[in-house]
């Protein structure tokens, strides 16, 4: 036993002096951790407290959030790259009952045979396309996951004129250097707004068919947008009008508080 | 006479500290977006045995149609939760925590006797260092968790841009499914946590506060005893 030899009063100094840095330190501590807790805490109330941002192409969201999900869409958009391509699955596994899961947009009279694309080149200068158009443009089919935005996914099988194919095709060069698309259905109920590279993306088309069938009404008929790289609020239905800006366009999900991208 | 240990140092503190609001917002709004698809269900056979999750408890946390602020407020402030957690085991690396931290050879024997231990069946416990076996597997397990969370999180945040991810997750819909299963696992450790902490005490619970304990050192005095027989 190696211990120093002291007499009472020694330890009770000592005692004394450690007390005293053990108080001095507990208060240091407890004040940074309640002060630190208490502002996180304060700051979590802040941002609930947050005004609604100001109605732009995007609605709905709390501003610092609209925001954050802005400012994230930017990083990872430096990931994005038509060489990312969406996983294909076999035929097989194509689900044979393709869930349908909105009808906005789609609950108004409607005749298919009087339906025509309008694709607006320019403010006046409309180009008219008929299904007939489309479909002498090489078909594309992808069988690829359907994710929503819900959470549910499923593989499905679509088939349909490749919007870079219809862009070529039409020589529509100096619409696709903009930087958005929009999309509306003919009663204007549902729109979305889908930046270029997305569109342009090799696995982005114009659906026609479902299964190897003509496109049912309730999947969008005659012609429906299939964008596998976002979620399935952006693959609008029944296709009435396509335009080009480069402020983005509406978007019925974005005003609802909702990513303006919603990218995958 | 009393001495101050040094416990635990002012990052591991910090870093618990900010971990624990985070995780917790992280769980909260990862309920506001799963109510919008909550298909997931325990069964035995047929036999429905928990529903995630029943009606009451969705409109006792009013976590109804909040799908989209959910998703903003999970995309917020899963970069919190990523930062912290890197930095974290950076820290961890870097200044050689993490020998106190990982399991060794006899852990995973040992645990189970501390776990007898902790359960009073077994008298006592095997030797440990700071941490001991079970605490050694727990503490190392919730970091490839965390790492788990940010793998899955990706698989289905980004599918398409991180396929590969998706595809080492085992797809997007199991991806989903082991995102939620760590979650619960989160749940779980926090339960057992806490019960630890307030079993272990208020100067355990004060030492991931302030850093330090403090301890009673004997001391050799001139008189050998008191009254009652205790050294003083």
């Amino acid at each position: 036993m190696e211990e120093p030899v002291k007499n009472p009063t020694a330890i009770d100094q000592d005692n004394a002096v450690i007390d005293k840095q053990i108080k001095r330190r507990n208060f240091i501590a407890f004040t940074s951790f309640i002060v630190l807790q208490g502002a996180a805490f304060g700051s979590w109330r802040w941002l609930n407290n947050q005004p609604v941002e100001i109605t732009t192409a995007t609605a709905g969201a709390k501003k610092p959030l609209r925001r954050a999900l802005n400012k994230t869409e930017l990083f990872f958009r430096k990931m994005f790259s038509n060489n990312h391509l969406v996983k294909i699955y076999p035929k097989e596994t194509a689900a044979k009952n393709v869930r349908v899961n909105g009808d906005i947009g789609m609950t108004g009279p409607f005749n298919i045979q009087d339906w025509k694309l309008d694709i607006v080149k320019a403010s006046g200068d409309v180009l008219n396309l008929t299904l007939k158009d489309l479909l002498v443009l090489p078909k594309t089919a992808i069988i690829y996951d359907f994710k929503c935005v819900e959470g549910w996914d499923q593989i499905q099988h679509w088939a349909g004129v490749k919007f870079s194919d219809l862009i070529a095709h039409y020589k529509l060069d100096k619409q696709a250097a903009m930087e958005y698309v929009g999309f509306a259905t003919p009663d204007k109920a549902y729109y979305v707004g889908v930046d270029m590279p997305s569109a342009l993306h090799p696995q982005t088309i114009l659906a026609y068919e479902m299964n190897d069938k003509p496109l049912p009404l309730d999947n969008g008929a005659p012609l429906r947008l299939i964008i596998p790289v976002k979620y399935g609020i952006k693959n609008l239905k029944r296709i009435s009008s396509i335009t080009f800006s480069n402020t983005r366009p509406p978007d019925y999900w974005a005003e609802q508080g909702y990513d303006y991208y919603s990218g995958l | 006479m009393k001495k101050i240990i040094e416990k635990h140092s002012l990052a591991m503190r910090w870093f618990h500290w900010i971990n624990f609001p985070v995780l917790f917002i992280m769980i909260w709004t990862g309920m506001l977006i799963y109510w919008a698809n909550d298909i997931y269900k325990v069964t035995i056979g047929k036999h429905e045995l928990f529903h995630f999750f029943p009606d009451g408890f969705y409109s006792y946390f009013n976590i109804s149609h909040r799908l989209s602020e959910g998703m903003a407020l999970h995309f917020l402030f899963m970069w919190f939760f990523t930062v912290n957690g890197f930095l974290y085991v950076l820290y961890t690396l870097i200044s050689g925590e993490w020998r106190d931290l990982v399991p060794q050879r006899n852990s995973f024997k040992e645990a189970w006797l501390v776990l007898l231990h902790d359960l009073h069946i077994r008298k006592t416990a095997p030797l440990q260092g700071k941490y001991n076996a079970a605490q050694r597997i727990a503490y190392t397990s919730i970091i490839v968790m965390g790492f788990g969370s940010l793998f899955t999180g990706l698989a289905i945040y980004k599918p398409v841009q991180f396929n590969w991810i998706c595809y080492l997750c085992g797809g997007y819909h199991f991806a989903r499914i082991l995102h939620f299963t760590l979650t619960i696992g989160y749940c779980l450790f926090f339960l057992i946590h806490i019960v630890q902490v307030i079993l272990a005490g208020w100067r355990n619970f004060r030492s991931v506060i302030t850093g330090f304990d403090v301890e009673e050192v004997p001391v050799i005095t001139p008189h050998i005893a008191t009254e009652d027989g205790r050294a003083r």
